[in-house]
C-alpha cells in the first residue's frame, strides 16, 4: 500500500432483537457518533463516508444511502454504498481503507448496519424463481447441507458444533454490546434447542439483531484519538461464482486465495503462530472448524480438533471471536464490520473484558452470499 | 372540533408494517430457455463445456471455469444421487411446502453440478448422503417451463452410491 492507514475510532450500538427507540438513521448515527468521539474528531473533520448493508430487500428500504447521507454528515462530501452480501461490513471497511491508502482522503468514516426487526431476511432470501424449486429456507437452509458435507468429509464428532455455540455465547458475556447474553448456556441447552435445519439446531445459529458499526480510518499524518491506532497491515477481497462444476463448497477457493493474499501483505507465513486473536464470520457453529481450515490455521480435516482442544477458546492459543461473534450478535450488514472493528479494538487495547492481553496482530474475516464473497484484513499495534 | 378531542396521549409510533408485493418479469435467455423448454417436455436438459467436458444443468450458456460458450445440448437422466441435504423444520413467510421437508442436493446422472431438490415418499430420518433418487413429474398436461414441473424426487430403490463417486461434488 502506498499510504499507511490506521483505525483511529470505533463505535457500535448495543445490538438487540428490536431497537424500537431509533430509526435506521438513528441507529447508524449512534455508531458513527461513538466512532467520532473515540477518534476525538467531529463531523467536519471527515472527508468521505462509505456505508454498507446487506440486500435492500431485507428492510424493503431501497437505496437507503440516499436518505442516510444527512444523518451521517455526508452532505457536500463523497459518499459510497457497498454491497457484497453478508461480507459487506468487511468489504465496506476495505473500500474506506483503500481511499486512505491510495492517498485520496485523509479521514474516512465507514458505517454498516442492519435493522432486522424492520426486516424479513428469511423471506427475502427465499424468493421463488422459475429455474429453481422453492425449497430454500433462508441462510440456514443453504448452509446446513454444506455443514453436513464437512462433517462427513472430516469425520468430526457431532458435538463440535455445540462446543462452538457454547464458547461464543460465553465470550459474549464479556461484551456489553452483544445481543445474546445467555448466562446459563451449556452443551445440554444447545442440544435441547429446536432442530431448525437438521443438522443445525436453534442455538447453533446466529440471532436476528438490530445494530450498526462504525470506524474512522485515517492516514498516518492525521492520526488522532484516545487509544493508539490500529495499523492496517493487509487487505484482501475475493469472489467466486455460486455454482460451478468442481466447486468446493466446504472449503471455497475464494477464501483460500483471499487469506493467502492478506497474509502475504502482512508477512504472515504461520497464521496460528503469528496471529494473536481473530474475529471470523461464524453465523452457524460449524463454520468455526470449516474456516480454521480455509484460513490455514491447521491442515485440512483438522479444524474440529483445534476447536475440541480449546485452541480457539478465550484462554486458548488462538482465541477466535472473543466478542461473542456473529453467533451472539447478527445485524447482518454490520456483522462483517464488527469482525474488522473488534480486531482493531484488540490491537488498540480497548476491548475491555474480552481483551486478549498483549494482542499485537489480529485477523478480521467476513464472508457472504453462498460462501462466494470474502473480505479480510490484518491489523497490528505497530506500523507495517 | 375542540382541542379536547386530540389531547389523548398516544405515545410514539415505533413500528408499522408496510407489506411489499413484487411481481417480476424473468428473461431466461437462450441457454436457460433450453432448460425450461426441456422441463416443459418432462426432461432435464443440460449443456457440455467444449473445453473441460463438464455438463451443467441448468446451463447459463457459458462455462464458469473456462469462460467459453457451451453449445452441445445434453439430455440428463431422470435419476441421480443425493450428495448432501438438510431437513428444513423452520416456518417462514411465503413457504409453500409443509415442514419438515428434505432439501437435498441432487446430482443427476451425467451432470457435473448438483441442484436443490425436494425429497418425498421417505421419512425425514431415513434420508442419507448417497441415496439414489428419481424425479416425479406433474401430469403431462400440467407440464410447464418451470421447475414446478418436477413435483419432487423419491428413492429409486437402487443401492446407495459410494461416497467416493460423489465426494468431489460436495
Amino acid at each position: 500500500m502506498a499510504e499507511r492507514c490506521a483505525v483511529v475510532g470505533v463505535g457500535q450500538t448495543h445490538h438487540k432483537a428490536k431497537r424500537e427507540d431509533v430509526s435506521i438513521a438513528g441507529l447508524v448515527r449512534e455508531a458513527a457518533k461513538m466512532a467520532l468521539a473515540d477518534a476525538d474528531l467531529t463531523w467536519t473533520d471527515i472527508d468521505a463516508v462509505v456505508i454498507g448493508k446487506a440486500p435492500d430487500m431485507f428492510e424493503g428500504n431501497m437505496m437507503p444511502e440516499l436518505y442516510l447521507a444527512p444523518a451521517l454528515g455526508a452532505v457536500g462530501k463523497p459518499m459510497f454504498r457497498v454491497h457484497t452480501a453478508g461480507s459487506v461490513g468487511g468489504s465496506t471497511a476495505l473500500v474506506a481503507a483503500h481511499l486512505i491508502s491510495s492517498g485520496i482522503h485523509r479521514r474516512v468514516l465507514t458505517v454498516a448496519y442492519e435493522k432486522q426487526s424492520d426486516s424479513d431476511a428469511m423471506w427475502a432470501l427465499s424468493v421463488p424463481q422459475p429455474f429453481a424449486a422453492p425449497l430454500l429456507a433462508g441462510a440456514g437452509g443453504y448452509f446446513a447441507p454444506h455443514i453436513r458435507a464437512y462433517m462427513r468429509r472430516s469425520g468430526a464428532p457431532e458435538y463440535i458444533g455445540r462446543m462452538v455455540a457454547v464458547k461464543d455465547r460465553l465470550n459474549a458475556l464479556r461484551n456489553p454490546y452483544a445481543h445474546l447474553h445467555l448466562a446459563d448456556i451449556d452443551m445440554k441447552m444447545v442440544e435441547d434447542s429446536m432442530m431448525l435445519w437438521d443438522p443445525l439446531r436453534y442455538l447453533e445459529a446466529c440471532p436476528s439483531s438490530d445494530g450498526a458499526a462504525a470506524m474512522v480510518l485515517s492516514s498516518e499524518d492525521a492520526v488522532s484519538g484516545h487509544y493508539p491506532p490500529a495499523w492496517v497491515h493487509g487487505t484482501a477481497m475475493r469472489s467466486e461464482p455460486t455454482m460451478f462444476a468442481g466447486r468446493d463448497q466446504v472449503n471455497p477457493r475464494a477464501g483460500r486465495d483471499c487469506s493467502a493474499d492478506v497474509y502475504g501483505q502482512a508477512g504472515i507465513t504461520n497464521p496460528r503462530e503469528q496471529i494473536d486473536v481473530a474475529e471470523v464470520y461464524v453465523p452457524f457453529s460449524w463454520y468455526e472448524p470449516m474456516w480454521l481450515e480455509n484460513l490455514g490455521f491447521c491442515d485440512l480435516g483438522d479444524g474440529w480438533k483445534l476447536t475440541e482442544a480449546g485452541a480457539t477458546a478465550f484462554d486458548g492459543d488462538i482465541p477466535w471471536n472473543t466478542s461473542g461473534g456473529v453467533l451472539s450478535s447478527n445485524p447482518i450488514g454490520a456483522s462483517g464490520m464488527l469482525r474488522f472493528l473488534e480486531v482493531a479494538m484488540q490491537v488498540r487495547g480497548q476491548a475491555g473484558e474480552h481483551q486478549i492481553d498483549g494482542a499485537k496482530v489480529a485477523l478480521g474475516q467476513a464472508y457472504g452470499g453462498g460462501s462466494q464473497f470474502f473480505s479480510m484484513w490484518v491489523v497490528g499495534s505497530e506500523k507495517p | 372540533m375542540t382541542d379536547e378531542t386530540v389531547t389523548e396521549p398516544l405515545g410514539p409510533v415505533t413500528t408499522l408494517a408496510t407489506p411489499i408485493r413484487l411481481d417480476f418479469e424473468f428473461t431466461p435467455g437462450v441457454a436457460q430457455s433450453r432448460f425450461l423448454r426441456g422441463l416443459e417436455q418432462g426432461k432435464f436438459m443440460g449443456q457440455r463445456c467444449p473445453k473441460c467436458g463438464k455438463v451443467y444443468v441448468p446451463s447459463r450458456g457459458s462455462c464458469p471455469t473456462d469462460g467459453v460458450p457451451t453449445t452441445e445440448d445434453v439430455e440428463l437422466a431422470n435419476v441421480g444421487t443425493v450428495t448432501t441435504y438438510c431437513v428444513v423444520n423452520v416456518p417462514f413467510a411465503g413457504q409453500s411446502i409443509e415442514i419438515p421437508y428434505i432439501c437435498a442436493q441432487v446430482l443427476l446422472d451425467g451432470a457435473n453440478l448438483s441442484f436443490m431438490g425436494l425429497i418425498q415418499e421417505i421419512p425425514t430420518d431415513e434420508i442419507r448422503m448417497g441415496m439414489r433418487v428419481e424425479a416425479v413429474w406433474v401430469e403431462r398436461e400440467e407440464l410447464k417451463p418451470s421447475l414446478a414441473s418436477v413435483r419432487y424426487f423419491r428413492p429409486s430403490g437402487e443401492p446407495d452410491a459410494d461416497y467416493e463417486t460423489f465426494k468431489e461434488y460436495l
